[in-house]
């Protein structure tokens, strides 16, 4: 089971013959075809050759993601291909290479021709001339079109700072500007859907919103209207751009065309600091950035991971976070069992006193509610207490409505790492309904709750008044901490490390962008504390050491390691 | 660059004429501000500090403030470049959020709120060039005061008074508002 | 109504009178010493700024002072108030201790900076004689080794500043003022040698008596006899002053020695994290050191209370006046000592690090060794050769008094 952990689970491609060309240059082989954002083997591009090269190439219409379209023109290269004799053998010069032809306009051959590196595919002993000052001229040229309306809006525009607009400006465009006639003035902040706003005017129609919408989602709604300089885009008459994906059409634009009404205007990006986390809102497990800034998070936006979300997330799961910087997040550790006040030894004397609860038990009186939401380090912290006193252990189900694309029914981020480590059966939530038996008919005398409220899921505010001792840990307040003998406050995601297992068996990990609220600390770090004294048994203080020694005692996760996931996580067999 | 050291001389490297000379220098200054006065404050504003104030020169740095244009708008766009490229950190802005709250048409955005930390400003300036609206300016106030440090800590109301009206020559966002009206009846038919 | 005041006092045991003396001194000492701190703060202040063609403080003063006659207008004047207002002003400003630092020494280490400087002037005979009583609160044999080894603390006040105030320009500065203290210790111990050569004595009593007899070693002709020993060690003894003055400097840390300090590259060196009174003791101690230093060259090389004509220490035991005099006379060379240092500090730039171990190391120790020998070699001569006994005390009754 061990050797099966692999990153990818594609029997390895058949070989794919080489070519020789050349790029700014210097002489390297790329294979012949390359993948299409399908997947598909098609023949390679120029542009592909050249960031196979090391070299970028500037291009906003182009997404390797999306089906190319060719419209920006900012790609264009200066070529060349070797010249053919009469006899189609190649004409070589008095040294012996063979003789270069530069692209040239056919009716003007003093004039380069470029062509766009997107959609052009490379031959043998083609030569492609990035850098050349042929090639910046013709940069210089496609950016000074694209400006030509553009409106001077960075300062008010959310996307400066990772505009490309900008970026290629800087690095390849003109620095005055020659237009001295007015600009076309287009609609601003249009209404285009419930979560995007349109800037007509800084739009450059490379199109990519259109062939995202319509060719990844199946959403065909969206199109360009008008003719000439009032080109714009527009959801078609009636309708609203309204599916599930239209963030997504925000990330890839390259300028502040498409914007996000929800981070509209609420921080500047070159603030950011970015964390590479996870989508905890349902069993995908999509690959995200998290934007936040002085202990404040902005936004998620998708990280690219092929085995998992390609370049996308869905809007559900992107705009689930607002709970993170709610006001009421738990940050004190309290209950009414607790009897210290200061905040200063809450911790110390609540770990004592449920160590000593944990320790006194008898066999079968313990309880445990662990979500399928808490990190696998938690879930095997949790469980190891579990086997201590020998308790019932079960998760909560959450099922929604799944779609084609990323948004799975099971809207749990860790319903396969409870299943794996044992807190939760094949069934899910099948013991629930036996710990409410077990409290009512007295059995079960001590109830631990991590990250639900169980009175939404069948255990009533009346059975929880029964618990001698009802120990719960949540990140936000609800019927269950209110009733609470000892509330411990934990950490939403982005507030701790930790790894998930999503519902394909990828194990990824995330990292720490926010520091706990108030007094809240990382569950796993309480957990250790209690298995030590609980049980006796020392662990690792490190989640890198957590999560080694659990990959080594629960079998599914044998033979990966924490530092072994990377930032695009593992797949093991489930 | 490597600049190239002079071989002293003995007497340069014996020290001696160097403490001579500078005692030259500071006798001179010591010996013209005791017995005749010369003191940088008469020289430059014929007296001393509270009872003549000093008259700073054009360009001098003082306190940032905000300013408004000759409509009464605030200038102010709260793109935040001032606050990132601050080097001390002393302003704060809060931005608007999605509802983009602007007092003049077409700019879209302004500060919800906008602090400068007096305490922590160094006067270097950069806001002032940073500023791509022209919003903020370096002005003469050197001598800031308060009873405490929450007083010095000014807000967006307290900057645009302080700040005044900027007489604008270009008057970017109303040209451009102008411009788009002068268009909206040709060609897209209503 | 002195004699029956005096009478009684003699009435009482040599152990109470003792005592008493010594508290008056101390006590009188101190609260020169101290007043002389804080107007040697303002003489730096009031210095340069005129030196920058500025005015320096000018306008403390205390209310209705202006209105005595004649006196008034001038009290109010030249910031003379100043030090006071600097004094309420340290007690209360907020005294921040950073949460970093180390609390003990951090607390320590401004009063071991400041007390060792007050320490030394107990040797330092600041006057002849008073009636019967000598002007100097301990009368030790040991003396200039007692305040070479006493100075020597103050390093530690400064380190441990450094070590304790848990942060990296602290440290670095702390670090760069033991290095330099020690290197400059040395030089400055050894630049004496000749001095004690020359008087056989270690009492700075009976030095400052035997310069008042043959000559100050910096200015031989303020003497009662002149002698050829005097002008033969002449130039050995300017060398030694400026060794022991160069060293001075480096010693309290002045410009153009003020490395551990140098706001340019370290914010202010070891008090960096010191506020209050606390940074204010540092201060102090800084001008205490001066004082002390200052008062120690003028002890060993400028002839201590003495000068050409007024100084025979035995009129002082009869003429009250005299002995008043050989004090003010005293006090008026350390400020002149002190405006030089004051000065010094507007001529130069600072030296480099590696400048400073240079000219401690490599230039004023061997020198000092040097003159440690030639002096001697000229002692050994006169004493050999001459005529002349070995030079002797004109004091025989210092002698009689141990």
């Amino acid at each position: 089971m061990s050797t099966q952990a692999t990153t990818e689970q594609k029997p390895a491609p058949p070989p794919i013959e080489k070519i020789k060309i050349k790029v700014d240059g210097r002489d390297i082989e790329v294979p012949k075809a390359m993948p299409d954002w399908q997947g598909k083997l098609q023949p390679t591009t120029m542009l592909q050759a050249c960031q196979i090269a090391g070299i970028d190439v500037p291009h906003y219409c182009y997404h390797p993601k999306l089906p190319i379209a060719g419209n920006c023109r900012m790609c264009l290269v200066e070529f060349g291909t070797p010249a053919m004799g009469p006899d189609r053998k190649p004409v070589l010069n008095p040294d012996g290479t063979s003789k270069i032809l530069r692209s040239v306009l056919p009716y003007e051959p003093s004039t380069p021709r470029g062509a766009i590196a997107c959609a052009t595919p490379i031959s043998p002993g083609m030569e492609i001339y990035p850098n050349s000052p042929a090639t910046k001229v013709m940069r210089e040229a496609v950016l000074e079109s694209l400006l030509i309306n553009h409106p001077l809006d960075c300062p008010i525009c959310d996307q400066a700072g990772e505009c490309k607009l900008q970026e290629y400006s800087v690095d390849y465009g003109k620095a005055g500007s020659r237009f001295i006639e007015p600009k076309v003035h287009k609609p601003k902040a249009v209404d285009l859907g419930p979560r995007i706003v349109l800037d007509d005017e800084r739009c450059i129609l490379c199109t990519r919103c259109i062939r995202f919408t319509k060719d990844v989602v199946g959403d065909d709604k969206l199109g360009v209207v008008n003719r000439g300089s009032y080109n714009s885009i527009a959801a078609y008459p009636g309708t609203t751009f309204d599916n599930n994906y239209t963030l997504n059409t925000v990330d890839i634009c390259p300028v502040g065309a498409l914007t996000s009404k929800d981070f509209r205007f609420k921080m500047r990006v070159w603030f950011l600091k970015e964390t590479k986390s996870l989508c905890t809102s349902c069993g995908t497990g999509c690959n995200t950035i998290v934007g936040s800034r002085e202990e404040v998070m902005y936004r998620y936006e998708p990280r690219e991971n092929d085995a998992v979300n390609s370049t996308w997330m869905c809007d559900s799961g992107r705009l689930n976070y607002k709970w993170v910087n709610r006001e009421d997040r738990l940050s004190k550790v309290q209950g009414s069992k607790l009897k210290v006040q200061s905040q200063e030894k809450a911790w110390s004397v609540a770990i004592r006193d449920i160590s000593e609860i944990l320790r006194k038990a008898a066999a079968g009186s313990v309880a445990f509610v662990a979500s399928a939401r808490q990190t696998n380090e938690e879930l095997y912290l949790l469980k190891k207490l579990a086997t201590k006193s020998n308790a019932i252990t079960d998760s909560v189900p959450r099922i929604g409505e799944g779609d084609r694309l990323l948004l799975n029914a099971d809207r749990n981020p860790n319903s396969t790492g409870s299943r794996l480590i044992g807190i939760s059966g094949e069934k899910m939530g099948s013991n629930l309904s036996k710990i409410a038996e077990g409290i009512r008919s007295g059995s079960i005398k001590t109830l631990i709750v991590f990250g639900e409220d169980v009175t939404k899921h069948g255990i009533g505010a009346d059975l929880l008044a029964k618990l001698e001792n009802l120990i719960v840990s949540d990140i936000l307040p609800n019927a269950t901490t209110a009733a609470a003998h000892y509330l411990l406050p934990g950490c939403a995601h982005v507030e701790k490390r930790g790894s998930f297992v999503n519902v394909k068996g990828r194990v990824q990990r995330f990292m720490q962008a926010l520091q706990p609220k108030g007094n809240a600390r990382a569950e796993w770090e309480f957990l250790h504390e209690l298995v030590f004294n609980v049980t006796g048994q020392n662990g690792y203080v490190t989640i890198e050491g957590l999560f080694n020694q659990m990959s080594k005692e629960v079998p599914a996760f044998n033979g990966v390691s924490w530092a072994g996931l990377g930032d695009a996580g593992v797949t093991i067999q489930i | 660059m490597i600049v190239p050291r002079k071989n002293l001389t003995f007497w340069e490297r014996l020290y001696l004429p160097a403490i001579a000379s500078g005692f030259k220098v500071t006798a001179r200054h010591f010996r013209n501000t005791v017995f005749k006065g010369n003191t940088v404050a008469n020289d430059l504003s014929g007296g001393f500090y509270p009872e003549k104030k000093w008259v700073v020169a054009e360009g001098y740095r003082g306190a940032p403030y905000l300013v408004k244009d000759p409509e009464g708008n605030t200038k102010c766009v709260s793109c935040q470049l001032c606050e990132f490229v601050c080097p001390p950190k002393a302003i704060k802005i809060t931005p608007p959020g999605p509802a983009g709250t602007a007092d003049r048409p077409n700019a879209e955005k302004m500060p919800k709120e906008f602090e400068i930390n007096m305490l922590r400003c160094i006067f270097c300036g950069y806001c002032q060039e940073v500023c791509p609206e022209e919003a903020i300016f370096l002005q003469k106030d050197y001598s800031l005061n308060a009873e405490s440090r929450q007083e010095l800590i000014y807000n967006k109301e307290k900057l645009l008074e302080l700040g005044g009206v900027h007489q604008d020559k270009i008057w970017k966002w109303k040209h451009k508002a102008e411009e788009a009206k002068e268009q909206t009846t040709f060609p897209v038919a209503k | 109504m002195f004699q029956t005041i005096f009478n009684t006092i003699s009435s009482w045991s040599p152990l109470t009178q003792f005592t008493f003396w010594s508290a008056i001194k101390v006590f009188g000492v101190f609260g020169v010493a101290m007043t002389i701190v804080a107007y040697a703060v303002l003489a730096e202040r009031k210095i340069s700024a005129f030196i920058q063609d500025r005015v320096g403080p000018n306008r403390v003063s205390l209310p209705l002072i202006g209105s005595i006659p004649f006196l008034g207008p001038l009290l109010t004047r030249w910031g003379i108030w100043q030090p006071l207002a600097d004094g309420v002003k340290s007690f209360i400003k907020e005294d921040f201790t950073p949460s970093y630092v180390r609390k003990a020494y951090y607390w320590l280490a401004p009063a071991i900076t400041f007390v060792p400087a007050l320490v030394v002037i107990a040797v330092i005979p600041f006057g002849s004689y008073i009636g019967n009583q000598k002007m100097v609160i301990a009368d030790l044999d040991v003396g200039i080794l007692y305040s070479f080894g006493i100075i020597s603390l103050g390093v530690y006040g400064i380190v441990l500043a450094g070590y304790a105030s848990n942060s990296k320009y602290p440290f670095l500065g702390g670090i760069r003022s033991s290095a330099q203290l020690i290197s400059y210790e040395i030089a400055m111990g050894m630049s004496v040698v000749p001095i004690f050569l020359v008087t056989q004595q270690l009492n700075l009593s009976a030095i400052v008596e035997y310069q008042a007899q043959y000559g100050w070693f910096a200015l031989p002709f303020c003497a009662r006899e002149l002698t050829p020993l005097s002008f033969m060690i002449w130039p050995f003894a300017l060398i030694s002053f400026f060794i022991f003055l160069v060293s001075g400097f480096a010693e309290t840390n002045r410009l153009p020695f003020d490395l551990p300090e140098s706001e340019t590259e370290l914010v202010a060196g070891y008090n960096t994290e010191y506020s209050s009174i606390k940074f204010a003791l540092f201060f102090m101690g800084e001008y205490a050191n001066i004082i002390a230093g200052a008062g120690m060259m003028v002890t060993l090389f400028l002839g201590g209370w003495s000068v050409p004509g007024l100084s025979d220490a035995a009129i002082a035991k009869t003429h009250i006046a005299v002995g008043v005099a050989h004090i003010l006379i005293f006090l008026f060379k350390v400020f002149f000592l002190i405006a030089i240092v004051i000065w010094v500090r507007w001529m130069f730039p600072r030296f480099r690090y590696d400048q400073l171990m240079d000219l401690g190391w490599r230039r004023f120790i061997p020198v000092a060794l040097a003159n440690i020998l030639i002096v001697a070699v000229i002692v050994w001569a006169v004493t050999t050769f001459s005529n002349e006994t070995k030079p002797a005390l004109a004091h025989s009754a210092y002698q009689v008094n141990k």
